[in-house]
């Protein structure tokens, strides 16, 4: 059915045209690289050295041992003291700081009365940071308890504590947000640049005109939409090692599965993300409707995907609809190769969806491609 | 090669090679194509003249199988059109009006790859390539970017391109408009190269002078063939009014002057003289030298001339859109 002429015309020609467009060949090269190095770093969701300032109403040792206390975790950063607690509360209001922690003028005294209160104001606004600073404020205090509960007990004679928790974080013992955000981030950046391309490329010939005389020829339409994607299928295998390299490399995050499964994985979410974008170059009809179609897709595979959240913590209508993206099962197993050392057979229930969504996507592709004017 | 100089040869095959009944294109309540019948014969070189919008373009995609045709029937290459387009199109090259080339391809990679579609065997590709190249005269040109070429170049890139597997059938549509009347006049000295060689050309132009080109055409107005046949028998034939140059002093003040008087059908100003169109038994000198006298122009001579394709062109889509502006209300009242 497919001529190899023809199929490798087509091919060739798409391999030209990506060699003589040298600012998408950089865009498409270039914004990878400049993504995942940014967003890689900055988005981070182990918050820490939150700007924190102080009043001390006390003037007191026991309130700067508190303090110190609080530094010395890394969570907080003391970036001033205030003289009263309306002051604190507009330090946090200006953005001058996101804790304000309060220490009342009878601290010492109640200290060694044995019961003190210390006020933390904390800027919930941003939840992930309030999270990270409730909890380390929280832990601050319960260590000291601690401390002074066991130094009585000592004293006393002694008990041991009965319960003893032991976590160990398994893949990612440093509990390092890049471990998870930068396999998103390599999903993220082949799906939107894999779906673009291709839902412009075809676009761009029929606005040319240059549909019109393919069209008359007895070149076939699966000749033409394959002939298409291969190119970009190399095109993406090139994107796809760039950013693993970056994110070996930068990011120092370890390959402890299959190089092979890993890239198997990816010419089938590659193929998909090209399908899809062959399925939007088929309704739409100028470029900028193809880019605003592409965008629409986008959305959802950003949020929902479980590139940056969590799948699980979504409400059931969510992860259904989240189930329905291939990035979501291509990011699982992407995960799981990259992070955990799995082997794609014990991925499968995840890899299946995805190698019958690519072909699936493709032939839709091709069916709905008409050589027909409208 | 002289032949854009005189009427080509008819072709004494009289195979046909492409048959139309009735065939019609809707849009909606437009009818771009409405139910026009002709045929072509092998070898000829076959004109569809008509104004912007009159459904030449429409025809040709219904012939090339690329548009679905709203009524009735059309063979082309042996092959129907509606059943068996994916057929006609290893036996047909067409050119559109864009050109349809790929810009940032050189001249030598777009041959190559419509060599590449049209499955041209590696072994006779790059021979065919090579006769390509030389027919346009592009050898020289064979590594520049398309997008570099001026528009008489692209012009005959494309339809080597359209010519690259050899089509039984070759469609042009519109293919020499906004190029320069040198690079015309080479590309219809190409076109009638090929033609020798047995190949049929279906052209549609909106130049008038290029009407001579042809062995037969046919006019279209508003999706409706108006006139058919050589160039001869349609001026023969379809020229019922009558034609007078007029040789005076400040000829576009004249034309001016003489647009929109009863009687007179049309008013051009081709060279240094008037062309009036009148009906047949007007008194044409008397009226001319009365009108143009009395706005103070000296009328040197007015003679009856031959009308040119392009006279009997605009007199006949004149008639047509009155006939239909007359006939409109009426039928409505029906």
């Amino acid at each position: 059915m497919i001529n190899w002429l023809r199929l490798f015309a087509v091919v060739n020609k798409e391999f030209i045209h990506i060699r003589r467009d040298k600012l998408t060949l950089g865009i498409i090269l270039g914004i990878p690289i400049i993504q995942l190095t940014l967003f890689g770093y900055a988005v981070n969701t182990n918050v820490d050295h939150i700007p924190t300032v102080v009043c001390d109403l006390s003037n007191s040792r026991e309130a700067r041992l508190f303090v110190d206390r609080m530094v010395n975790t890394s969570y907080f950063d003391l970036v001033g003291h205030v003289g009263s607690f309306e002051e604190a509360r507009t330090a946090i209001d200006q953005e001058h700081a996101k804790v304000a922690v309060l220490f009342k003028s009878d601290y010492s005294r109640s200290v060694k009365r044995g019961s003190a209160e210390i006020g933390v104001l904390v800027d919930a606004s941003d939840p992930l940071l309030a999270s990270s600073a409730l909890s380390a404020s929280a832990q601050v205090g319960l260590d000291m308890n601690i401390e002074i509960i066991g130094e009585q007990l000592t004293a006393t004679g002694g008990v041991t504590a009965p319960y003893d928790v032991r976590v160990r974080a398994l893949y990612n013992p440093d509990l390092r947000s890049a471990n998870y955000i930068v396999p998103g981030l390599i999903g993220v950046i082949l799906t939107m640049t894999m779906v673009l391309v291709t839902a412009v490329a075809i676009v761009r010939e029929r606005e040319s005109g240059a549909l019109e005389a393919l069209i008359t020829t007895p070149v076939s339409k699966a000749e033409l939409m394959i002939g298409k994607i291969i190119p970009y299928v190399v095109v993406g295998f090139i994107q796809m090692s760039l950013v693993l390299l970056i994110a070996m490399k930068v990011f120092d995050i370890q390959l402890r599965g299959s190089f092979v499964e890993l890239y198997a994985i990816g010419f089938v979410f590659i193929i998909a993300s090209l399908g899809v974008g062959m399925v939007i170059s088929t309704i739409a009809k100028t470029q900028i409707q193809a880019m605003q179609m592409a965008f629409f897709f986008f959305l959802p595979n950003i949020l929902l995907s479980g590139c940056m959240f969590p799948v699980s913590s979504m409400p059931w209508i969510i992860q259904k609809l989240s189930h329905a993206l291939p990035l979501t099962y291509f990011l699982i197993t992407l995960r799981g190769i990259l992070l955990k050392g799995s082997a794609l057979a014990n991925l499968w229930e995840f890899v299946w969806p995805l190698a019958l969504f690519a072909p699936v996507i493709v032939i839709i592709g091709i069916l709905r491609f008409s050589k027909k004017l409208s | 090669m002289n032949s854009t100089l005189q009427h080509p040869i008819a072709p004494t095959d009289t195979e046909l090679i492409i048959e139309v009944q009735n065939l019609s294109k809707h849009y909606d309540s437009l009818k771009a194509v409405d139910g026009i019948t002709f045929d072509v014969r092998k070898g000829e070189v076959f004109g569809i003249l008509g104004p912007n919008g009159s459904g030449k373009t429409t025809t040709i995609r219904m012939l090339c199988g690329i548009l679905q045709p709203s009524g009735g029937t059309g063979s082309a290459a042996g092959f129907d059109i509606l059943k068996d387009s994916e057929k006609i199109k290893s036996r047909i090259g067409y050119m559109s009006q864009k050109f349809s080339l790929y810009d940032d391809l050189t001249v030598l990679e777009n041959l190559r790859f419509y060599a590449g579609v049209q499955a041209i065997p590696r072994s006779t590709r790059k021979e065919r390539v090579r006769e390509m190249l030389e027919l346009a005269g592009l050898v020289n040109r064979q590594e520049q970017l398309t997008a570099h070429l001026s528009g008489g170049w692209k012009q005959r890139l494309a339809l080597s391109c359209a010519l690259i597997h050899k089509p039984e059938i070759i469609f042009l549509d519109e293919p020499t408009a906004g190029v320069d009347p040198v690079s015309r006049r080479r590309f219809w000295d190409m076109i009638h190269q090929i033609s020798d060689t047995g190949a049929t050309f279906l052209v549609t132009t909106h130049y008038m002078d290029e009407a001579e080109q042809f062995n037969r055409l046919l006019f279209m107005s508003q999706g409706k063939i108006i006139a058919e046949g050589a160039p001869e028998t349609i001026k023969n034939e379809h020229f019922h009014n009558e034609l007078w140059k007029v040789e005076c002093d400040k000829p576009a003040r004249a034309l001016r002057e003489l647009q929109g008087l009863e009687g007179i059908t049309d008013v051009s100003l081709p060279g240094n003289a008037l062309h009036v169109t009148t009906a047949k038994s007007f008194p044409a000198p008397e009226v001319i030298q009365r009108v143009l006298q009395k706005s103070r122009i000296s009328v040197y001579s007015v003679s009856k001339t031959r009308p040119s394709l392009e006279d009997v062109f605009v007199s006949l889509t004149t008639l047509a859109a009155d006939g239909q502006n007359g006939n409109l209300p009426a039928e409505e009242t029906k």
